[in-house]
């Protein structure tokens, strides 16, 4: 079947199979920003904006994105650097497999919250696993990030 | 040193963070072949029949191999220099099937559906065994994991297979049974750690194709691709000539992929069918298919006189290997080699035990190898020593630990080349506060405690790993290094730069590092056993050292003057007195395409004969409510001597990441089995890794020593971090409460009943 979306502002048509996850129909699209790192909708690697919202996209039937908007970091790209930059200089990205999931949700808080408070952001995380850094490193960036108010 | 000591950000940093293609995955060409396979539902059983004839008439599939396909080579998938001292119990596809999840045919269709219903479509029929499930009961079991006849050990490492026995060792220095029984307080207790799962990101993988010259290409997520070229051409029958292996970037390893896990599979069907093929493990795979920590029954006896010094330490160990015997000797040895040493006032030491088959999946290595379960024992017996002796921990442990230029029973009379130890537990009791709050603080219901632990591991494998090392410099004057170690996030391609520009005296931007591709890598064992920046740093170092020196040696004959009388400041070779020189680029232009006719390299092998330790001291601050037996981590102070830190904030993230990694170990991570020896912790919701909300806080700090025989005086750094969490947490719990855990992992229920015991 064919799926009608706005894929980071340019209108496309999507091929998908009745059964098919967003994380994967993307993944055939080009998008390979996005990775899997569970099937259980546990680990956040996969996260994209629907509508503006950070979403799991191995969790949301292609067909389901029909006729929506869909943020991936490729199309978020000005606001990511800003961010990897601060993560990078703080060496918090390691291994970087859950770097660009983990990135989405960082700029969709940004855009969500004001001046949240280190719970907050830890909460607004929580969802985004990483095996590598500890997270402490992340927080730290996180908070750098926000606190400078770049972009 | 300019370069060496900062902290700069990784050379891939903003590449794979914001998501550029630059993993296995992501470099699979067009038209691959998508490989399953199909998988044992028993834990021990013989195939007696399988029929695929249904499954190859699926338009779309292109090949269904079974044993019957396959060569009838044993090998080990465990990634160590040759000759391997794991056993070569394995084969591609076996009739025998020894846990739920051994491979039982392989299937390659032109799509992932298609291959999956071919899948469905084989027959098979078992002849169930009884399986070896408890691992305390392996020994003597009726049912023998590994009967065949072909098993074979590269060397003797204690394997009796009728008994379920892969590995079966001995180190004593002393005599133990004399020192014990001479000892005024002694401590007995014995330890079980979990088979814990790696958990790294990226799940395994790999693809290959047939290049122009018919060669195997193989693209794999790997921290070995050297070993991986060994153990293909073997159990494929062919030379390694025809076997190249490429590592792009990797989204974690942790050890996991210092085995060889999906590479063979995807092998034999482009082997078999001309075709790319490609293997991608979901999770869950991983979790069941792959392999593990080991898990392990530790029981240890300290004891000491009542001056407080500790005069014998004795580990009697057993190891759950699964069912095949990756590691399963090594992780087993390093029990012993990274604990007996550290308590250097002793009398005798000793480590004991056998390592054995069953029917689950295998163990393998995982950071801190060995060292991690060892730890754990013993630093907990030593806190429970402590006790007893009525002193404080940290006081015990600054009395009786090795110190810098001390040698200990278990270090073969070498001296111990740079400690800081002492001065970590220091700095960790003013960080964690300490004096003011050991052993606990009450409030009301909660209460909040302090435990500690110390911890050495290695930097690479003495007198075994060797790694190289080449740097060049190019016609335009920049320099090519290259490497063979595999930087899988930790930030190694970076440092190794680092080590390089700062010899040469150029910038990082100046050096394209190409790592790691065994058709143009120099050699290297690949980055395990905590080597890299230790083994090969100094590799590099030789290397940029002997490029610097022909520089100089070339840039004098250029100039028509001795090389005695020339200097080279990175940029411009000159005479002392100032009166010729000759710019870099252009030396190098005349090397490179002009007269000089020499393109100039620099070599460096470098093998180590000591393996010097980085230490950790670790402090844990609990709060355990005394209702509930609930566990909360407030804080987690590392205190770390790994030599010279060579870049301060990757550092910092790798002692961090390790610090949760054991955090996960201690109070999480739990392994769980069915009756019939199925995993059922299979995903992230059964088989929980810590959160971000899980951790309290992680602190670090750095003391650094300066060990001799290291690069700038570097040490490793990547596994010691795991070790301490266990213990320090388990000491904590126990001021909090008064609940001893001596099996990991410490759930709330596991406190809470201890509570109700001790009631």
């Amino acid at each position: 079947m064919q799926i009608e979306v706005i894929l980071n502002d340019k209108p496309v048509v999507l091929h998908a199979e009745m059964d098919e996850f967003l994380a994967d129909t993307l993944r055939k699209h080009g998008m390979l920003s996005i990775r899997k790192g569970c099937n259980t909708s546990c680990c956040g690697l996969c996260t994209v904006w629907l509508d503006g919202k950070p979403t799991l996209s191995c969790n949301v039937l292609s067909i389901r994105a029909n006729g929506r908007k869909i943020t991936t970091i490729e199309g978020a790209a000005k606001e990511a650097e800003a961010f990897a930059e601060v993560l990078v200089a703080e060496g918090a990205e390691q291994c970087g497999f859950c770097s660009p999931g983990f990135i989405m949700t960082v700029i969709a808080m940004k855009h969500e919250l004001v001046n949240p408070t280190e719970a907050e952001i830890i909460h607004y995380l929580t969802g985004n696993l990483c095996r590598c850094t500890g997270y402490m490193g992340q927080l730290r960036a996180v908070k750098t990030y926000l606190e400078a108010n770049i972009i | 040193m300019k370069i060496v000591g900062t902290g700069i950000g990784k050379i891939d940093g903003m590449s794979i963070s914001t998501g550029k293609p630059v993993y296995t995955d992501d470099l699979v060409m067009p038209n691959t072949l998508v490989v399953k396979l199909l998988r044992s539902p028993h834990a021990f059983a013989k195939i007696t029949v399988i029929d695929v004839t249904k499954a190859e008439k699926i338009p779309g599939v292109e090949c269904v191999l079974t044993y019957k396909d396959v060569p009838n080579v044993r090998f080990t998938v465990a990634g160590q220099s040759y000759p391997e001292p794991s056993p070569y119990d394995r084969l591609i596809l076996d009739q025998i099937v020894r846990y739920v999840g051994d491979e039982v045919a392989i299937i390659a269709a032109v799509d992932e559906k298609t291959a999956v219903k071919a899948m469905k479509l084989i027959k098979v029929e078992y002849e169930v065994f009884e399986p070896v499930l408890d691992f305390e009961t392996a020994q003597g079991h009726a049912s023998i994991v590994h009967p065949e006849d072909d098993l074979h050990c590269n060397f003797d490492i204690g394997t009796s297979k009728e008994k379920n026995i892969v590995s079966s060792q001995k180190v004593e220095f002393g005599d133990i049974e004399e020192e014990l029984q001479k000892c005024d307080v002694v401590v007995e207790e014995t330890y079980y750690t979990q088979a814990q799962a790696h958990c790294m990101m990226e799940t395994y993988r790999a693809f290959n194709y047939l290049d122009h010259m018919g060669r195997l290409v193989v693209v794999s997520s790997t921290q070995i691709p050297f070993h991986v070229r060994r153990k293909l051409a073997r159990a494929l029958e062919m030379p390694a000539s025809k076997i190249r292996v490429i590592k792009p970037r990797i989204g974690g390893g942790f050890g996991g992929k210092q085995t060889v896990v999906v590479e063979i599979f995807t092998a034999i069907v482009t082997l078999k069918t001309g075709k790319p093929a490609k293997l991608i493990y979901d999770r869950e795979e991983t979790f069941t298919c792959t392999n593990s920590r080991h898990a392990m029954r530790l029981t240890v006896r300290v004891g000491a006189d009542t001056e407080g010094y500790i005069r014998a330490v004795d580990i009697q160990g057993l190891s759950d290997t699964g069912a095949y015997g990756e590691h399963a000797s090594t992780v087993f040895m390093v029990v012993g080699q990274k604990t007996l040493p550290l308590y250097n006032k002793t009398k005798a030491v000793r480590f004991i035990g056998n390592v054995v088959y069953t029917n689950k999946m295998p163990g393998g290595a995982f950071r801190g190898y060995g060292a991690t379960q060892g730890t754990f024992a013993l630093e907990a017996a030593v806190n429970q020593l402590a006790e007893q002796l009525n002193m404080d921990p940290a006081e015990l442990r600054l009395k009786n630990l090795i110190k810098q230029g001390e040698t200990s029973l278990a270090y073969d009379g070498k001296l111990l080349g740079s400690s800081t130890l002492h001065r970590c537990i220091e700095t960790g009791k003013e960080l964690i506060g300490w004096d003011e709050k050991y052993p606990k603080v009450v409030n009301g219901r909660k209460v909040r405690a302090v435990g500690m632990a110390v911890t050495m591991q290695g930097s690479g494998i003495a007198g075994i790993d060797t790694a190289s090392a080449e740097v060049r410099l190019n016609d335009d004057g920049n320099y090519t290094l290259l490497i063979g170690s595999t930087d899988m996030g930790t930030g190694s391609d970076t440092i190794l730069t680092q080590m390089a520009a700062e010899i040469l005296e150029t910038t990082m931007d100046n050096i394209i590092v190409n790592a790691a591709d065994t058709d143009v890598s120099p050699y290297d064992p690949g980055s395990y056993a905590s080597s890299t920046t230790y083994v090969t740093g100094m590799a590099v170092v030789k290397a940029a050292e002997e490029l610097k020196q022909k520089i100089v040696e070339h840039g004098a004959k250029l100039l028509e003057v001795l090389p005695e009388d020339i200097e080279f400041d990175g940029q411009v070779v000159s005479t002392l007195t100032g009166e010729k020189e000759l710019s870099l680029a252009k030396l190098a232009e005349l090397m490179v395409l002009g007269a000089g006719n020499l393109q100039l390299v620099g070599h460096g092998t470098y093998g180590s004969p000591v393996s010097p330790p980085p230490f950790i001291a670790g402090f844990a601050e609990v709060e355990v409510d005394t209702e509930t037996g609930k566990i909360e981590l407030i804080d987690y102070v590392a205190v770390v001597d790994c030599g010279t830190v060579v870049n301060p904030n990757l550092a910092r993230i790798q002692v961090e990441g390790g610090i949760v990694q054991g955090i996960g170990l201690a109070l999480y991570e739990d392994v769980r089995f069915g009756e019939k020896g199925q995993l059922q912790t299979n995903n992230f919701m059964q088989y929980k890794i810590p959160c971000r909300k899980d951790i309290g806080v992680v602190r670090v700090a750095f003391e650094e020593s300066f060990e001799p025989t290291g690069p700038f005086g570097a040490k490793s750094l990547g596994e010691v971090v795991v070790n301490t969490p266990a213990p320090a947490i388990v000491h904590a719990v126990y001021n909090a409460v008064g609940v001893r855990i001596n099996s990991l992992p410490i759930t709330s229920e596991k406190v809470f009943m201890g509570m109700e015991k001790n009631k």
